[in-house]
């Protein structure tokens, strides 16, 4: 049976070979000669490097030479709708998620591996400049994909294309970071405005009925974060606030040092944009995705320098200073409110779902 | 932001909260209608900067939280049917009926779409001419006049499979039975802003004169809400009832006729059942018999809906300002945002759900 089905799918039946140059087909997942093509026409062009040339099932690397004897993993499946939107795409999505993940820890990133689950029908022009998007972003954050991986399934079993991207980098030798590690004392900083991912994809899909200037945050932070740790190795906390967002992110970090964070309303920065938007649909920015953002958390006595060198960096012009961590109460985030009032900051509970009036 | 920052200006707040301080001199139970004034409030901690004499206690006013658990079960058994496109506010995914939610009615295989207008649903019924297009058409009077425009818009394009299935409710019945209620507290009412915007408050008069209450129409941001508490707290003092606008920007007296008149000509008023209050006589709208194309509830013919509700769950008495969310023995522990027992813990403007969100540090501590 499964003959027959991949005999009519090939075509060998049919007198002339077919080229299959616009779309996605699943004769791309097969393994076969039109896999090769795909990768040849598709991949190569674009994610050129030695390790990949060299066109082994494995990448064959150089260890670094350095004193690092700690290596930083991380891997993320990226899904969105669409997969282009204002300021990205999935693309650029799945390498900067990566490349950031492995840069919280304070490590250098060094290689990138991509899986691609690519629908059946899907333009193959989109696909390719997804991956030309790849390539950019890969080369801004100077972190290689030397390894990959393509699998096609049928129409309607996936939403157009999924990219898994795993990444690895050395962490310097005496670097303690991770969200632990805050300290009542420290000072908590934000990168940049907040929000700016999460409204520029909702209104993208173009069902809100209103459109904006908004575009995501989507960027690599290692560059940045690398001039910040190599100035101030005592960081203790640096993390992405990326689904969830900031308020998520901060109990997440209260919860694993055991600490308070209290932030101050007044000091988060919000495009004005993004505070209209949510404003409109009844979310709450502190709720809403980031994947360009940084949070840093360090002693107090360093919460200046960290600003002046953040704000030096791209992608860190609008650097603030947010609050700080506290001992009690332990394990949680509190808010104080522009009227000076203090609230709880409470993690989401599920999706967040558009107010009724 | 315009036209919103300023009515969250700390020192017009500071001005507010001084006079309110001086002017209260006894205790007093004011009650917020609603949901999003209880949001409000404790979301900027509004409630923090009163006197101790002034306690805030939560309406009814929650449109995702009163509508009956049977309607709820109606929606979740006709979202489940195969050839259904359900289409519904966002906040009313997450409702538990009497064993799910309109959220596992959709990872079962059910269309169930977030709309942000009922003109959208129309829509999608338009692009969908082979399913039928059902919207949940919940709400006060805040809703009413765009879920009304929905039907009317439906029946001008002839489009044939498009219905709602209505579960409209209106504010002032649901105070005549807080202030009936031989166990109310209820000394002064914040009334509802936006209900006013379109209904006006032509019908409040009455209800301040039978219960003696004054009632003062209020808005939702910081200032608005400080300046509704300070002209109640002022005709407390006083001893006047008397009805007062303190959100003279947004609601005349009159409200919104040609909204008023489109809610004439859509609906009638009818008896509503609210969840965790019960039977309110004339308390609703449902479609007019011209309409009854449109009503989901007849082309659907959904029956054998046997309700249950938790039996710990005190959300009927928190509707009604009798209790407060810390008073009831499931609040934070059986009972939580990601596993509601009622619906006050399930709407973001629910008051269980606000207490839960901006509040859980004054309860444990």
């Amino acid at each position: 049976m499964s003959e027959t089905a991949s005999v009519t799918m090939e075509g060998p039946v049919c007198p002339l070979p077919l080229h299959h140059h616009t779309q996605i087909v699943m004769g791309h997942g097969s393994g076969g000669r039109m896999t090769q093509e795909l990768i040849q026409e598709v991949f190569m062009p674009y994610f050129s490097n030695p390790a990949l040339l060299e066109g082994n099932d494995f990448a064959n690397l150089l260890a670094p030479i350095t004193d690092a004897r700690h290596i930083a993993v991380s891997t993320d499946s990226h899904i969105v709708f669409p997969l282009i939107f204002p300021g990205g795409d999935i693309g650029r999505l799945a390498v900067c998620g990566t490349v950031n993940d492995v840069a919280m820890s304070g490590a250098i990133p060094a290689a990138l591996t991509a899986g691609f689950i690519l629908e059946e029908g899907l333009s193959i022009d989109l696909l390719k400049q997804i991956v030309r998007s790849m390539a950019m972003a890969s080369e801004e954050a100077g972190v290689a994909i030397v390894a990959g991986d393509t699998k096609v399934v049928e129409r309607g079993k996936a939403d157009g294309l999924f990219i898994n991207t795993t990444g690895f980098g050395w962490v310097p030798d005496g670097l303690q970071i991770g969200g632990q590690f805050a300290k009542p004392g420290d000072a908590v900083l934000i990168s940049g405005t907040i929000g700016d991912h999460g409204i520029a994809v909702l209104t993208a899909r173009g069902d809100l009925g209103f459109e904006t200037e908004i575009v995501s945050d989507v960027a690599p932070l290692n560059l940045l974060i690398e001039a910040v740790v190599a100035e101030i190795p005592k960081v203790h906390v640096l993390r992405d606030p990326t689904r969830g967002g900031l308020a998520t992110t901060l109990n997440e970090i209260a919860t694993q040092s055991d600490v308070n964070i209290t932030i101050e309303e007044n000091s988060i920065p919000i495009r004005p944009a993004v505070a209209t938007a949510c404003e409109m649909l009844g979310f709450d920015p502190l709720y809403v995705a980031n994947e360009g953002k940084v949070i840093v958390i360090l002693p107090e006595d360093k919460a200046e320098l960290a600003l002046q060198i953040l704000r030096k960096q791209k992608y860190g012009e609008n650097a603030t200073l947010i609050g700080h961590v506290y001992e009690k109460p332990k394990s949680r985030v509190l808010l104080r409110t522009r009227l000076g009032t203090t609230r709880l900051l409470d993690v989401l509970a599920g999706e967040m779902l558009p107010r009724i009036c | 932001m315009r036209y919103v920052d300023e009515f969250r200006d700390s020192e017009l707040t500071k001005i507010l909260v001084d006079r309110i301080h001086r002017v209260t001199k006894h205790p007093w139970v004011i009650m917020e209608i609603c949901g999003g004034q209880t949001h409000s409030i404790l979301q900027n901690g509004i409630d923090q900067l009163l006197p101790k004499e002034i306690e805030l206690v939560h309406g009814p006013g929650c449109p995702v939280c009163v509508t009956s658990l049977e309607l709820v079960d109606k929606a979740l058994a006709i979202a489940a049917m195969p050839n259904v496109i359900f289409c519904s506010f966002g906040d009313m995914l997450r409702v538990p009926g009497s064993g799910k939610d309109l959220f596992s009615v959709r990872a079962s295989g059910g269309q169930v779409r977030i709309v942000y207008s009922p003109l959208d649903a129309v829509k999608i019924a338009q692009a969908n001419p082979d399913k039928e297009v059902v919207f949940f058409a919940i709400g006060f009077e805040t809703t009413g006049p765009a879920n009304a425009m929905s039907v009317i818009q439906a029946k001008a394009l002839g489009i044939k499979n498009f219905s709602v299935l209505v579960s409209q409710v209106t504010v002032p019945p649901a105070m005549h039975v807080i202030l009936g209620s031989p166990q109310n507290r209820v000394q002064g009412f914040l009334a509802a802003g936006h209900v006013c915007a379109v209904m006006g408050y032509w019908e409040y008069p009455p209800i301040a004169e039978k219960y003696q209450i004054p009632i003062v129409v209020t808005g939702f941001e910081p200032i608005d809400l400080l300046k509704g508490i300070l002209v109640t707290v002022e005709q407390l003092e006083k001893g006047s009832h008397i009805v007062e606008n303190a959100y003279t920007r947004v609601v005349s007296y009159e409200g919104n006729q040609p909204a008023q008149t489109i809610l004439k000509k859509v609906f009638e008023p009818c008896d509503r059942n609210w969840r965790g209050i019960g039977l309110i006589p004339n308390s609703g709208w449902k479609l007019r018999p011209e309409f009854a194309n449109y009503d989901a509830e007849l082309k659907f013919k959904v029956s054998d809906i046997h309700t249950q509700e938790s039996p710990i769950c005190i959300s009927g008495q928190i509707l009604q300002g009798r209790k407060k969310p810390p008073q009831c023995p499931a609040f934070g522990a059986q009972c939580t945002p990601e596993y509601p027992l009622g619906a006050t813990m399930v709407s973001s403007e629910g008051t269980c759900a606000a207490y839960y969100r901006y509040a859980r540090e004054e309860m444990s501590s």
